[in-house]
């Protein structure tokens, strides 16, 4: 499948990002440029008690599931 | 008699997620309380979430979260073939997070009950931060057991074990932008179908042209899942979210998901707005009518397994009533929030029984939903 096939290409490359973690780069974003990041509003996940709710409300919703945040259990599917 | 599938397998979540830009940072201590309301297709579904967040020393967070769902259905798979019921879901999780250097190691327990069906989840995970604090690996992996149950058997008892692998890498590319990957596989094994649903077949010797007898699913069910997302501080303060998702399964459902979002503060206000539309084939054992009774090993007819697209349309406002450098006594922070969301869902392959429409006739079903949470937020 085509995913798959994807996910051994990916796999290979985040060890690699992994392992070269070791060496020395140097961050181009220096921490002191960080405070846009650091806003609240650039989180990916302002409200988790939110999002985890809307997440468990898609799951029972649709037939796919994961990758996409995170999610509670259960539901009220029916 | 809760209805579902997909259950208590991506528990990770709610226990483990961090802020990603927050790279080596406990996340912040933190309540809310909230109550949530669905409502749509002949099912109301509310109650209250509880989570609470609380660091003990400098490298150890606990989370605690309570969450109820207290249903009340008529939906449509309830008309055709069961009687309307009400229901109640109770589920507690527990989390701890650990930081040391760069690692951050979680570990969470999350358990679900209800009167036929109760689920156990076990949750780990790593994330390691690198390269300056610009790149963030997460590796997880999750254990889900359930025991499936009938309201009207108590001698029926089925398994169902869930295996979750997830690995995401969160990147910093510059001073406005940060994206993240996520790959995830789950793989379900045991009693996956619904005990109470049905599936219909064509039978000259029913009046209306078709019978009804029980679904028969596969007793295994492998997904894949692949998010990339980027979210974007535009010139001014305001930011802008994309997402894409691709999943795909073994029982040959196929799906895209596409959403995006607009973050605006406005004073002690924040606005957003959000669009998500997701698509996705049928399962290969989905049909809306068979040809006959057995037609098929195995044979579904649960709406979610249908070709479908969903669409959802959402606008969320919060207000900051504690806030500035100095808070107000122990509360450093407290916002109240409202949100609405509208959830439509159109099913390519899934008719409307409810209209008597003749078998050749019956229009195809769609549902809209309207989904409202409101809650406060104190940080401390």
């Amino acid at each position: 499948m085509k995913i798959r096939s994807m996910g051994r290409l990916l796999l290979p490359l985040l060890l690699l990002v992994g392992l070269s973690g070791c060496s020395n780069i140097e961050p181009w974003v220096k921490p002191y440029e960080r405070d846009r990041l650091a806003d609240p509003i650039m989180s990916f996940d302002m409200n988790p008690v939110s999002s985890a709710y809307m997440q468990h409300v898609y799951e029972a919703r649709e037939g796919a599931r994961g990758a996409e945040g995170s999610a509670g259990g259960g539901c009220g599917c029916n | 008699m809760i209805v579902r599938r997909g259950i208590i397998i991506t528990i990770l979540g709610l226990l483990m997620v961090n802020g990603s830009a927050e790279a080596g940072v406990l996340p912040e201590d933190r309540a809310d309380v909230l109550y949530h309301l669905y409502d749509g297709g002949g099912v109301e579904i509310d109650g209250p979430s509880l989570l609470v967040r609380k660091r003990i020393g400098k490298s150890t967070s606990f989370v605690a979260n309570y969450y109820v769902d207290m249903v009340s259905s008529a939906s449509i798979d309830v008309i055709t073939t069961a009687s309307p019921y009400t229901e109640e879901r109770t589920q507690w999780s527990l989390g701890m997070d650990y930081l040391r250097g760069n690692t951050t190691m979680s570990i969470g327990y999350t358990t679900s009950v209800e009167s036929d069906y109760d689920a156990k989840s076990y949750s780990f995970s790593v994330s390691q931060d690198m390269f300056g604090d610009l790149t963030t690996l997460r590796l997880s992996y999750a254990l889900g057991d359930d025991l499936v149950g009938r309201s009207d058997d108590p001698a029926f008892e089925r398994e169902i074990d869930r295996q979750h692998y997830g690995i995401g890498l969160t990147q910093i590319l510059t001073r406005n932008m940060i994206v993240a990957l996520n790959f995830e596989t789950i793989t379900d094994e045991g009693y996956l179908n619904n005990p109470y649903r049905s599936v219909r077949y064509l039978d000259a010797g029913s009046p209306i042209g078709y019978s009804y007898e029980p679904e028969l699913y596969p007793n295994t069910r492998t997904s894949n899942a692949l998010g990339l997302r980027g979210k974007y501080y535009l010139p001014y303060r305001a930011a802008i979210e994309a997402e894409y998702r691709y999943f795909t399964d073994t029982w040959d459902i196929k799906g895209h998901t596409v959403a995006i979002s607009y973050v605006h503060p406005l004073g002690p206000w924040t606005f957003t707005a959000k669009y998500r539309i997701h698509d996705q084939t049928g399962a290969e054992f989905f049909q809306d009518v068979f040809s006959r009774s057995e037609a098929t090993n195995f044979r579904g007819r649960d709406k979610e397994l249908s070709a479908l697209t969903s669409k959802t349309f959402g606008l969320a406002a919060s207000y900051e009533f504690i806030g500035g450098v100095e808070g107000r006594g122990f509360i450093k922070k407290g916002t109240v929030n409202a949100s609405i969301d509208f959830l439509q869902v159109d099913y390519d392959d899934f008719s409307d029984l409810s209209t008597g429409a003749a078998l050749d006739s019956e229009p195809l079903y769609a549902l809209d939903a309207d989904i409202v949470q409101i809650f406060f937020s104190i940080w401390y």
